[in-house]
């Protein structure tokens, strides 16, 4: 089937498989390999992306699932990645040491900026809550969770407000219908 | 020299590429024509292979081929890296471990695979493996170390009726145990399983093998710890393809925690197949796979005892351990409860006698190796728990029990290092400082009011201790080769000096999380007083780097890092050279400091880049001295290195549920020398996280049938942020007198010290609530807790 659907602010269109979970779709189709495959049982979070605006498991929804809806994944979440900026998250994990093996760390900070999107200072605990669908097995969260409170610290208010500001691409609710 | 990186928080020079989703692990290569590999496994723990009938799965469109046991019964198995033999001297019980199971023969443990599919994709591979018909003869099985070695048990290997792999004893000859046990005024006695887990690192295991008939030569990216070490056994033991014909790369790896050091059968078939087929060929492991088919850690069952004299002083210590090794024996299983686990049964105490009396066992199950600790963790979890529930049973405060028994201060410099009666000399310890800055850190005097106060509430409060050591840093290939290891021990590092004077330094150690493209490089750019931004770091492919033994047992700094800092002695050697004939003095006359030779007492000097310049367009030259500034070197440590430390859990258990809280996790480690504080804290907190894991969540549980029942992440229970508090930590330091960089190592002290920390937390909380109960099976769920409340 074809599906049409925009990722990291391009507008693609592609024949797929029926089958063909979103993140095989993101990691063979578009070769955005930042998203990761860690478990079978949509536990482990490592291929948390975005689906308007909300984080998604993009293992446990078909490529078809997305056709017509924005996806934004870990390569297109600074917003102006090409030219090597880096959204606060992502600053924040590396002043923080918040990533060892890096394994789970993009499905951390896509899981996280959903978070900050909702909650501009969240607590210890409500970081903790948030992170409950995402493995890691390097750091014992301690540094994950300091390092989103460093992004929620240092997070200018309109990147927190809409994500969609720089896809250029409307909120759907498409997601509601998953 | 300068003094500008080392002992600095400096931040990851590789976190860019991993936080903006540029990281370029196994699975996410792909080759040009790579195919794709699917196993066909055994759904029982113990099953003959009546037949197989691959018709269908053969026709489907998109299916290269499928390959059997009976297609590769000439390959060897994989092979055992350490030999342990009986204690009569019989030869340690080696069965082969096919690359897959052949018609007529046994799979010994669920996910022992039959066939290997090959196809045009993964899905298509996955597809045809459902349509193979393998008829199976179910045999019963054994899961349990406990059961296997009862009369009658299901045999997992018909030659080995017993099911024992080899038996081991260490320490002081038994009678003299016994005799200082019967002599004791108190014995503390612990009967414990110390439970298998299942080492989970995020990244599952992915292989891609790739043959170039133009070059005869293979490569084989790896998701692994040690990619010459793969290479080398599955060249010179499995396929018998000569090592220069043969690339191993291990990329980014995403975790390991030991389960990544061993050579799977998975490796070498891709690899072969690779050139039978004349394109690459991947394996990708799915979760419910990995938990399969990649080493365990622990199961160990055990009967401890402690005997103390009427004023506490430990007099004995006496140990009986059944520890289960699989189905198979894997790359270092032998070691991890011999000569990583008995050899730390001196812990932290003067006990005077000690002895250990080990066997272990086949069963139907997956292989078990080391997991992050490896042993130590199994030792420090039955001297802890004793030391904990002893003082509870004469009445006595753990804390107090510990400084009466520890071994007194030394520092392996001006006083030898401490002789253990269990092998090991300790090089340098010093333990009372890291437990009186946790008691300190714990508030501990505020702390029992504070209990007193909860036991009369509907929580329970209680404080668990532990203080370890750990032997890491390994090894001294002499020793570990008189012990059985059939490899040695040291790192090899290569320090290339470039023209323009910027450096490469190629390592045998494998960075997967550790932080080494920026500790090495800290050292690195400190040694030679230049900036770190011209130091690369280059290591998991044995193509450009000479050789390896990979990273393991807390050693790349210790052992990896020391190669680098001889391959450093040896630039700067011959850099003086350089520069003495540039600045027409005597070598004697110069100093380096701040990236130049400086002539003593003037302002002559000539900075690192001209001499590495000079090296290479070498006009104005030292006669006799060869051009180029590039050295190698092996290093080959004197002694392993032992850190220690304190850990300290405070829990709250809620009476109704008995649902226990870890309220409070305080660690105290002293790692010797300090590269890189940020590193060094957050390698102690991830080990802490998997210790705790195991006390609280985390256990592979077996049933009658040998069946692993918990094998996804819906069913194995992973610590995850809601389940931990922040973590308190400090550190001591006592610098190991043996190695350059005075480093001890720090990858496993978190998982080695806080699991007896938090069980003798909940133990302690009990007592303070009249449940005199001695012991609680880990994990300690809930239900648990709450039954241990009932009696």
């Amino acid at each position: 089937m074809q599906i049409n659907l925009t990722v990291n602010g391009k507008a693609r269109k592609t024949d797929v498989e029926d089958r063909t979970l979103l993140v095989d779709y993101l990691r063979e189709n578009l070769r955005l390999t930042g998203t990761h495959v860690g478990c079978d049982t949509s536990s482990c979070g490592a291929c948390t992306v975005h689906l308007d605006g909300v984080a998604v498991k993009s293992c446990t929804l078909l490529a078809a699932q997305a056709d017509g809806c924005v996806v934004l994944t870990i390569e297109g979440l600074a917003p102006n990645a090409s030219a090597g900026e880096l959204h606060p998250l992502q600053e924040g994990f590396k002043e923080c040491h918040g990533l060892q093996c890096g394994f789970c760390t993009p499905g951390m900070i896509m899981t996280a900026a959903d978070l900050l999107s909702r909650q501009r200072n969240p607590s210890e605990h409500d970081i903790r809550e948030a992170l409950e669908g995402n493995i890691c097995r390097c750091t014992g969260y301690h540094n994950i969770v300091k390092a989103i409170q460093w992004a929620a610290e240092h997070t200018p208010a309109p990147l927190l407000a809409d994500h969609h500001v720089w896809t250029n691409e409307p909120a759907t609710a498409a997601v509601a219908a998953v | 020299m300068s003094n500008k990186f080392i002992g600095q928080s400096i931040k990851r020079v590789e976190d860019k590429r991993f936080i903006t989703g540029k990281g370029r692990y196994t699975d996410d290569i792909v080759l040009p024509g790579m195919l794709h590999a699917h196993f066909v496994r055994s759904p029982y723990a113990h099953a003959r292979v009546v037949s197989i009938d691959m018709t269908e799965a053969k026709a489907m469109p998109g299916v290269i081929a499928i390959y059997t046991g009976d297609d590769v019964a000439h390959i060897n198995g994989v092979p055992c890296g350490w030999q342990v033999n009986f204690r009569n001297g019989e030869t340690m019980r080696e069965p082969k471990h096919p690359m897959l199971i052949p018609t007529g023969d046994t799979a010994k443990h669920a996910g022992d695979a039959v066939a290997i599919i090959i196809a045009e994709t993964k899905a298509i591979a996955t597809d045809a493996a459902e349509s193979v018909v393998v008829e199976w003869d179910e045999l019963p099985a054994v899961a349990s170390p406990a059961d296997a070695l009862k009369p009658g048990v299901p045999k997992v290997h018909e030659q080995f009726p017993d099911n024992t792999a080899f038996d081991w004893s260490l320490g002081n000859p038994i009678d003299e145990v016994d005799a200082a046990m019967a002599a004791a005024a108190h014995v503390t006695t612990l009967e414990f399983v110390n439970q298998r887990v299942v080492p989970n690192a995020m990244e599952p295991r992915a292989y891609i093998g790739q043959y170039d008939e133009v070059s005869d030569k293979y490569t084989l990216y790896t998701s692994t710890q040690n990619p010459h070490l793969i290479r080398l056994l599955m060249c010179a033991f499995v396929l018998g393809i000569p090592e220069h014909k043969v690339r191993v790369v291990g990329p980014d790896v995403g975790g390991g925690f030991g389960s990544k050091i061993f050579h799977y059968t998975e490796e070498a078939l891709v690899t072969w197949a690779s050139k039978q087929i004349g394109q690459p060929v991947k394996w990708t492991s799915d979760r419910s796979e990995a938990f399969l088919m990649d080493a365990h850690g622990r199961d160990h069952v055990t009967k401890a005892e402690m005997g103390f004299d009427k004023d506490g002083n430990v007099m004995g210590l006496r140990i009986k351990t059944v520890a289960n090794m699989g189905a198979y024996l894997s790359t270092f299983a032998p070691a991890v409860p011999t000569y990583l686990h008995g050899t730390l049964l001196q812990g932290l105490y003067v006990t005077p006698k000690i002895n250990i009396d080990m066997t272990c066992v086949f069963t139907h199950t997956v292989a078990v190796d080391a997991y992050r600790g490896a042993g130590r963790p199994e030792a420090t979890y039955l001297l802890e728990r004793l030391m904990d529930l002893a003082a509870l049973e004469m009445g006595r405060d753990p804390a107090e029990l510990r400084f009466q028994n520890f071994i007194p201060k030394f520092d392996g410099v001006t006083e030898p290092g401490y002789q253990t009666q269990v092998a090991l000399q300790y090089d340098s310890g010093d333990y009372a400082p890291v437990l009186e800055r946790g008691l300190e850190m714990l508030g501990y005097k505020d702390f029992r009011a504070e209990q007193k106060k909860a036991a009369k509430t509907n929580k329970l409060l209680g404080v668990g201790f532990s203080t370890y050591v750990e032997a890491c840093g390994i090894a001294p290939s002499a020793v570990v080769g008189a012990l059985g290891a059939r490899a040695g021990l040291y790192e090899s590092a290569q320090v290339r000096v470039q023209p323009t004077g910027k450096v490469s330094v190629f390592t045998g150690s494998h960075s997967h999380g550790q932080g080494h493209e920026t500790t090495f490089v800290q050292v690195v750019a400190d040694k030679l007083g230049i900036p770190m931004e011209d130091v690369d770091l280059i290591h998991g492919d044995s193509d450009t780097v000479a050789f390896g033994m990979g990273t393991y047992g807390s050693r790349s700094l210790a052992v990896g890092g020391s190669a680098i800092v001889k391959s450093i002695d040896k630039v700067l050697e011959k850099g003086a050279k350089i520069a003495a004939h540039k600045l027409e003095c005597a070598e004697g006359d110069l100093e380096y400091a701040d990236g130049k030779w400086t002539v003593k007492g003037t302002d002559k000097s000539i900075g690192f880049g001209d001499v590495a310049l000079t090296a290479y367009v070498p006009h104005v030259y030292p006669a006799g001295l060869e051009p180029g500034l590039d050295f190698s070197s092996f290093y080959d440590p004197a002694n392993f290195t032992y850190p220690f430390g304190c850990h300290i859990a405070v829990v709250e258990i809620d009476k109704e549920t008995g649902k226990t809280t870890l309220k409070r996790m305080i660690a105290v480690d002293d790692v010797g020398n300090v590269i890189n504080p940020m590193i060094v804290d957050g390698q102690i907190h991830g080990g802490l996280t998997q210790g705790i894991g195991q006390a609280l969540f985390e256990g592979a549980i077996y049933d009658e049938n040998a069946q692993l029942t918990n094998g996804t992440y819906m069913d194995y229970c992973m610590p995850r942020a809601d389940d931990l508090p922040m973590f308190e930590t400090d550190r001591r330091t006592t610098p190991c007198p043996h190695n350059p960089l005075g480093v001890k190592g720090a990858g496993e002290a978190g998982a080695i010290g806080s699991t007896p920390s938090v069980v003798n937390a909940v133990i302690d909380a009990l007592w303070s609530g009249g449940h005199k109960v001695k012991d609680i099976l880990m994990p300690m769920t809930p239900e648990r807790v709450w039954r241990a409340m009932q009696n």
